[in-house]
């Protein structure tokens, strides 16, 4: 039965850049971006991590003493054995573009979409990049730091469809 | 001739003139929220369909980056506004993981009692709305009938029946009373009735059978692949429950089953939900009849939630945290770092995403939403069925756009 320690040893055996850090109980790692797809298959077709939960990003833009720009966050879920691990890659402009999960897990589909959407992360090898919440003509991406709470009067400008033109 | 997806996005243009494309929603009776969905038929089939989703974005994730820890939870109950006291009882879970607050028993009983209402609620309308959808009137209004006495049970705990905000960072808004004790025993004698009723009425219904079973079958191995977490999950035989696998709240000291079903179509999934309600009911009963004296909110010393008017005045503790918890230049003592927090809520696995940076606003306050990755196989799910089956199998996956769209 493999525990979460157990999984990560052999994570680093396999990978031995892979950095662990812990905190309330939970065990991160955080890989580097050139072995991430490699991970991501050893952890889903040999370490039986078989449900994605969440792909999720961190914009370091502002954060106290963060040297990366990007957090890009994996949270999986070995369902027989009940272990959650949280994976983390760094990501820094201009080189935001990462292989896509989407040959692995279906579920990824729409959670890289998202993130694509709200922080401009490329996913090489995604089947439909398309923005997902904002409308396609929107230019930015809204979760970035630098991007205001009251937007860029993107909205103001949005296109007006009168009923005879719809 | 009929047309297989793969042959849809390989033919040119001119061998699918004869597929109609309908536009479902954004306003429609049977999304019950603002979605869109582009369907591509064949006569009645759908050939292929191309959610189209966002008209309900209002930017939470965003929102929650300007807002404190105990003020972002208004936002939370607009995610999944069927039931918004799980999402709120959600939330906190995952920042008092993040700040690291244990809570007293009394409120880990608290809050496990308002989140099984909540489930039974939420389940209430959404198989209420199932049944609406393939035509069971009377099954709704049986439904929604009961869901009114959950309204009123949380209106005499915090005064609000809708959008409940109850509770905070260590601790709930306040302490439970002897009427809402009152009144939830009377839902528990009534409620019981009320789940036979509506399990007479359409489990054995043929026109509401017919349009249930069969139609969009989710196996287990694509569930899992897919991410489906919670009812949908469990109807395709997937046993992950949260509260048993991760037990949080209260959820260790009390008796409950996991409930699954192994066909994964639209059947499995209502029958998922009415099996939960009944486990819930368990639930509320044990825990309405189990809450351990004792405070309520945590101590002073954790310096989270308000002190009571009498601490302030005659304790110099109660003075200082008072003071730290309300100027603005001071506040929560957050680490810095992250986590993730979940539960099981009435649509499925929760979480959020936190990261601290030392102030009492979160800077990064990532929302997991059940119903954006359920809403992600709807494609996938309705592919070689009838237009009639679209609303079936929306229903059935209960998608909440304001939780879709956040």
């Amino acid at each position: 039965m493999p525990t979460v320690s157990e999984t990560i040893s052999q994570l680093q055996a396999a990978f031995p850049s892979t950095a662990v850090t812990e905190f309330r109980g939970e065990k991160r790692v955080v890989v580097k971006k050139e072995d991430l797809f490699a991970v991501l298959r050893l952890l889903k077709e040999r370490l039986g991590f078989d449900l994605l939960v969440d792909i999720t990003c961190v914009d370091y833009l502002n954060y106290r003493g963060a040297t990366d720009r990007f957090g890009l966050v994996y949270l999986l879920t070995n369902i027989a054995e009940n272990v959650r691990l949280t994976l983390r890659v760094m990501l820094n402009e201009p080189d935001l573009a990462v292989p896509s999960a989407t040959p692995l897990w279906t579920g990824a589909d729409w959670l890289e979409r998202e993130v694509w959407d709200m922080f401009g992360i490329q996913f090489e090898g995604h089947p439909d990049l398309r923005r997902v919440l904002m409308p396609d003509e929107f230019t930015a991406h809204p979760l970035r730091k630098d991007y205001p709470m009251q937007g860029r009067g993107e909205r103001h400008n949005f296109p007006v469809l009168r009923r005879a033109e719809s | 001739m009929p047309i297989t997806p793969a042959t849809l996005r390989n033919a040119n243009s001119s061998e699918q003139d004869y597929l109609w494309t309908l536009n479902f929603g954004p306003q429609h009776p049977a999304t019950h929220t603002t979605l869109r969905i582009v369907l591509k038929l064949d006569g009645e089939r759908v050939v292929d369909a191309i959610p189209d989703i966002g008209y309900l974005h209002s930017g939470f994730e965003k929102i929650g980056e300007h807002l404190d820890y105990n003020q972002y939870v208004t936002v939370t109950d607009r995610m999944n506004y069927i039931s918004p006291i799980a999402n709120n009882v959600a939330w906190h879970h995952a920042v008092e993981k993040l700040l690291g607050i244990e809570l007293t028993p009394r409120c880990k009983y608290i809050r496990t009692l308002i989140c099984e209402l909540a489930r039974i609620s939420d389940h209430l309308l959404s198989t209420g709305a199932m049944g609406l959808d393939v035509g069971a009137f009377t099954f709704f209004l049986y439904a929604f009938y009961q869901r009114e006495k959950i309204y009123d049970i949380f209106e005499t705990l915090c005064g609000a029946r809708f959008t409940n905000s109850y509770t905070r960072v260590g601790g709930v808004m306040h302490d439970i009373t002897p009427l809402v004790i009152e009144k939830v025993r009377a839902f528990l004698r009534e409620f019981p009735k009320t789940i036979d009723e509506m399990e007479k009425l359409v489990n054995r219904n043929r026109i509401f059978v017919d349009r249930m079973k069969g139609v969009g079958v989710l196996s287990k191995e694509e569930a899992i692949n897919r991410s489906a977490t919670g009812p949908v999950a469990r109807a395709s035989g997937v046993t992950r429950d949260l509260r048993k696998d991760e037990p949080y709240l209260a959820y260790k000291d009390l008796d409950f089953k996991v409930c699954c079903a192994k066909a994964g179509d639209c059947f499995a999934r209502y029958y998922v939900r009415i099996a939960e309600m009944r486990e819930s009911l368990k639930l509320v009963a044990q825990a309405v009849e189990n809450i351990p004296a004792g405070p309520v909110n945590v101590g002073v010393d954790e310096r989270a939630i308000l002190p009571t008017k009498q601490q302030v005045y005659q304790t110099i503790e109660g003075t200082i945290t008072h003071f730290e918890l309300v100027m603005t230049n001071r506040g929560f003592t957050v680490p810095n770092d992250e986590s993730y927090g979940a539960i099981e809520a009435p649509n499925g696995e929760l979480g959020f995403y936190l990261a601290g940076d030392g102030s009492d606003v979160a800077y990064r306050a990532r929302c997991r939403p059940p119903s954006f990755i359920h809403f992600s196989m709807f494609p996938y799910l309705i592919r070689g069925h009838t237009l009639s089956d679209v609303v079936a199998v929306l229903g059935s996956l209960n998608i909440i756009a304001a939780e879709l769209d956040r």
